[in-house]
């Protein structure tokens, strides 16, 4: 099949849609291997969208590739905790056996080596993505058979299963990962309960949307929500029950509808409870957004999955299929006519401030993933300017449960302000790495105690844009009043270095900032330089001072939440690991930006002088050949 | 005791011109018969006014141009050895300027373009003499080496700037630049 | 105008239109907040945070943040006026500014911004970035050196001119650019005209025609005049 075919076949499934445009730039481009001017232009012309914002969009996600890519296309996750699991070396060892230098792509157009952002497998690695599946686990002698597999041309298809197996490595449950969920109890406790218990109508604005059964069933799933106190677990907490009615309650134009999005981007590095819940627990997941569904009075559902979790795609589809067969999803939801809601899997492609939920609704209309300017915020106009509730993973199985089991139930579990559970993801210095569910309220050290940690230093909560916690902080709670989090939870022993983990995250925010904004942009590459620059022993006091102001004024004037928070990691260990900065400060004088006498390594190497006129004198003798 | 009144310390003042074209030292020049009162009160150390080759200990020093080569940054380092404060002179000082129109290039590619193949100009290779100072891979403004205290941007500043950034420097006042004596052009 | 519509600007009572922003009501007044990224002609695009003013003790964009009655907002005090120079050292260092060979120089609200804040150095250790020039079009002269990435060309080309020239694409520092609507990216291949509104709208020296540089002696032009905080206007060059 000739390019173009291959093209149009796309387009065609896609209904020519601009707004499904990543979906369309991952298909063909799994097809052609990369999106040549050419590819580009014929997207652009079959849509009908300006060529500029075809080629703006696939220029944005890392995933895509507009210049010829690999045939085989390895990527290291390179969060800090595949760092501590020795990924470093193993790259290198890959591509000596390649003859590659990381980034480029080796003559023949056979393969490239690279790093890319956390995958998700902080438990199991190291871990890589080749051609966009996800390896785990990797050793050198993995390393060793897959550059000999790369170098005869092995399809990826043939190699050893057991290399893409992923763990779920559930080590603790409570009520969500207690595996007992029964497909569609949750909705039809959600639907019984209606006609017993149909409250507060009369704040209802407009219930022509709501399913047919009337609007008693979907405030009394409201109702419940509220009893339940359940709130957001992506991190920053805020009311499921608010954002559900606010998007219940916003007007609807003609040929709108209400939309329910499930966030399943796990970008955050350390993060890795999505995967396991869409793995093993999917149907909870998708009964929990049909509930919201059910009870904003939405019809069409999305689930935005990480790039990184391509190889869930079909299962997801599988599972997707199995309940619009059982009457869970589709036109006439539970034998109720007219009770129709569906949801499709949209993948994203390698862009951490997707997670952010407008950043997410853009990516969903075919657009580079900035995060919008708000208000108006998505509930009243989200997904097409339609109203929108965008909640995490765990949000939805969480809701689930309180549609089955009812919201006092669920209320009673945790602590008064933060109900229910809270999915933590492990890794780092541990002994059983993996998914621990608790209730909230649970100390640090009781997760320390419960995963194997021992000698501990400090532990990265809910990923570098959270909070770092050291060791007289560890009888402090998971919860949204004490230490929030999305879910991450990295463990450092006293053998770690925290300002190499401080500067894995700055490298992680300068490569995921969007760009939009001029604090973040510039300021993520201002920190991480500044990082480098210390790691490479030319710092000093003055460049510390630096940081501190590139935090203050970051956190204030960013855009979105990325560049707010982007210089946590750094300010959280500035104050609690300060040695870890000041061993490495060159001197407490102004230091160059640069290293001078790599700065005339050019010269010398064009002229082959090497007299002392050709250098510069070390800073101080105990330093000259550091 | 009844010493008499020491005279006024003049300050001492010291100036180089490292990248840069001299322009803002001919700015300078152009503060015209205000150069009379202004010896009255400082002095020139190092400078091309004086052709002193070394700076000693001063009060002031200032800088036009910015770092292409390794004799600019021992120059530089120098002057901010021996001077309390430091001011940055015109746009090469500041952001490198004209110089660092070469930094997109390799400078290897530059070397061999300039003695190597470009006809008419390929006659002995590239210097190597020790002598000759190296040039850095890149050009930097003097700020990426040493601490400067005050900034005097223009290309070059004009004269009433310079004039008005040495009467607030001898008055103790901080530098300011109003609307016209400000700017990088 | 209800009376009771005015919120604190530095202290002074501004009157607003319900669904002003606050830089609108402030543009209407004749104040002036600084800002590189807004243009009165235009919905708000929020990226550059110059604008970037405290509402009630909260920092906030004045461009996007629509004026409320009552509410109290700083604007320049010494607090936002030292951030909004880093900001402009930002863009200083980010791209490749060098007033002396701009045709822009003196018409530029970069460096005009940049006088007004008392910006006299970059700071920052200089990027020096590897950034394109197109000169493929027989009329108009691009040079990315020199682009704040405002959006306000995308805008133009879209809203006023209908053309949709160009896009704001790609990622980060280094991917974030402008793109050109042809498959050879160059604006020769498009159908982008002197007479676009987007060939007027540039606040920096990107979008630039051609034969006319240094056509206004130095001494004359825009912001030799006058400073740009006393030209305060809702009318547009």
């Amino acid at each position: 099949m000739s390019d173009n075919r291959i093209i149009d076949a796309v387009l065609e499934r896609h209904g020519r849609d601009g707004t499904r445009l990543v979906q369309i730039l991952r298909e063909i481009q799994e097809q052609l291997n990369w999106l040549s001017p050419a590819t580009l232009t014929h997207i652009a012309e079959g849509i009908g969208w300006p060529r500029a914002q075809v080629s703006g969009t696939a220029a944005f996600y890392s995933f895509f590739h507009t210049r010829p890519r690999g045939r085989y296309c390895v990527l290291w996750s390179d969060n800090i905790t595949d760092r501590m699991l020795g990924n470093t070396d193993l790259m290198d060892a890959m591509c000596k056996k390649l003859w590659l230098e990381p980034g480029r792509v080796s003559e023949d157009g056979l393969v490239s080596v690279n790093t890319t952002s956390c995958t998700g497998m902080c438990d199991q690695g190291p871990a890589l993505l080749v051609n966009y599946r996800a390896v785990t686990g990797m050793t050198l002698q993995r390393v060793d058979e897959m550059a000999e597999l790369i170098r005869t041309e092995t399809p990826v298809a043939d190699w050893p299963a057991e290399w893409f197996a992923v763990q779920d490595n559930v080590r603790r449950a409570e009520i969500l990962l207690a595996g007992n969920f029964a497909p569609g109890s949750a909705l039809r406790a959600a639907h019984e309960r209606a006609e017993v218990d149909g409250l507060s109508a009369s704040n209802n604005r407009s219930f022509r949307e709501s399913l047919p059964h009337g609007i008693a069933g979907p405030m009394a799933m409201l109702d419940e929500i509220q009893r339940s106190k359940l709130r957001g677990r992506g991190g920053a907490g805020f009311s499921t029950r608010f954002k559900w009615e606010a998007c219940r309650n916003a007007p609807l134009r003609a040929d709108q509808e209400r939309i329910v999005v499930c966030n399943a981007d796990e970008g955050e590095p350390g993060t890795f409870k999505d995967r396991v819940l869409l793995t093993s627990y999917a149907d909870l997941v998708f009964e929990g957004m049909t509930v919201a569904a059910y009870a904003v009075g939405a019809t069409r559902g999305f689930l935005y999955l990480r790039g990184e979790y391509r190889y869930l795609l079909e299962p997801l589809e599988a599972v997707l299929a199995r309940r619009r067969a059982a009457g869970l999803l589709g036109k006439s939801i539970l034998d109720i006519p007219g009770a129709r809601f569906d949801i499709e899997i949209h993948l994203g492609a390698g862009a951490y401030v997707c997670g952010e939920e407008s950043a997410l609704i853009e990516s969903l209309e075919g657009k580079p993933g900035r995060p919008r300017v708000r208000p108006p915020f998505p509930v009243t106009n989200g997904y097409l300017d339609q109203p929108t509730i965008v909640n995490n993973v765990e949000t939805f199985a969480s809701a689930a449960l309180v549609a089955l089991h009812g919201g006092d139930w669920f209320a009673a579990i945790g602590t008064k302000q933060s109900t229910g559970t809270k999915i933590l993801s492990v890794s780092g210095d541990v002994a059983r790495p993996g998914i621990y569910e608790y209730a909230y309220g649970v100390t640090v050290r009781q997760v320390l105690a419960d995963c194997g940690a021992t000698d501990t230093l400090a532990v990265q909560i809910s990923g570098p844009s959270g909070m770092c916690l050291a060791e007289d902080e560890f009888d402090r709670k998971i919860a949204f009043e004490d230490v929030p989090t999305a879910g991450a939870f990295m463990v450092f022993n006293t053998r770690r270095d925290m300002f190499e983990v401080a500067r894995n995250f700055s490298h992680f925010f300068a490569h995921e900032s969007c760009g939009f904004c001029t604090p973040c942009r510039v300021g993520t590459t201002l920190v991480r330089n500044i990082m480098d620059k210390i790691a490479n022993k030319h710092g000093s006091p003055y460049d510390i001072n630096e940081l501190f102001k590139l935090h203050r004024l970051m956190q204030g004037a960013s855009h979105c939440g990325l560049g707010n928070t982007a210089c946590n990691p750094v300010f959280d260990t500035l104050n609690k690991f300060r040695p870890a900065y000041e061993h490495r400060l060159l001197s407490l004088d102004y230091e160059p930006a640069f290293d001078l006498d790599a700065a005339l390594s050019e010269a010398r190497q064009m002229t082959g002088r090497d007299d002392a006129g050709a250098h510069f004198a070390a800073h101080s003798p105990d330093e000259a050949k550091a | 005791m009844n010493a008499p009144a020491p005279a006024v310390k003049k300050l001492r003042v010291a100036t180089t011109s490292l990248a840069g074209c001299f322009g803002c030292h001919m700015s300078f020049l152009d503060i015209d018969e205000r150069i009379i009162p202004l010896l009255d009160l400082i002095e020139f150390d190092r400078s091309p006014l004086t052709d002193i080759k070394h700076c000693g200990p001063c009060d002031l020093g200032i800088i036009e141009g910015g770092l292409c080569n390794a004799e600019n940054v021992h120059v530089l380092r120098e002057f901010r050895k021996n001077c309390k404060f430091l001011v940055a002179m015109g746009a090469c000082a500041i952001n490198g300027g004209l110089p660092a129109q070469r930094n997109h290039l390799d400078l290897r590619d530059v070397l061999e373009e300039v003695y190597q193949t470009e006809a008419g100009l390929s006659h002995g290779g590239i210097p190597n003499d020790p002598e000759l100072p190296l040039p850095l891979n890149q050009v930097h403004p003097i700020h990426e080496v040493v601490k400067i205290d005050y900034f005097l941007p223009g290309c070059p500043p004009p004269a009433d700037a310079i004039w008005k950034l040495l009467t607030d420097l001898l008055a103790g006042r901080t530098p300011s630049l109003g609307h016209g004596l400000m700017h990088y052009d | 105008m209800n009376e009771t519509n005015t919120f604190l600007l530095d202290g002074e009572e501004i009157p607003f239109t319900p669904g002003q922003s606050i830089i609108q009501a402030a543009t209407e007044h004749g104040i002036y907040i600084p800002h590189l990224c807004w243009h009165p002609e235009f919905k708000a695009h929020g990226s550059c945070k110059i604008c970037t003013v405290k509402v009630n003790g909260r920092f906030g964009s004045s461009c996007t943040m629509a004026a409320q009655a009552g509410m109290n907002v700083e604007n320049r005090t010494s607090e936002l006026d030292d951030k909004r120079r880093t900001l402009l050292q930002m863009y200083f260092v980010e791209g490749n500014h060098f007033c002396p060979s701009c045709e822009k120089s003196g018409n530029c609200s970069l460096q005009a911004t940049a006088y007004e804040l008392k910006m006299v150095s970059p700071h920052f250790d200089m990027f020096y970035p590897d950034r394109a020039v197109d000169a493929s079009h027989p009329d108009i002269l691009l040079d990315f050196n020199r682009c704040i990435m405002c959006s306000l060309c995308v805008t133009a080309s879209r809203e006023v001119d209908g053309k949709n020239v160009f896009s704001m694409g790609g990622r980060g520092l280094l991917g974030r650019r402008i793109h050109i609507s042809s498959e050879s990216g160059k604006l020769a291949d498009t159908d982008f005209a002197l007479t676009d509104r987007a060939a007027s709208i540039c606040p920096v020296g990107v979008i630039l025609p051609k034969r006319k540089g240094f056509a206004v002696p130095i001494g004359e032009r825009k912001y030799d005049k006058l400073p740009i905080n006393l030209q305060v206007s809702e009318e547009t060059p």
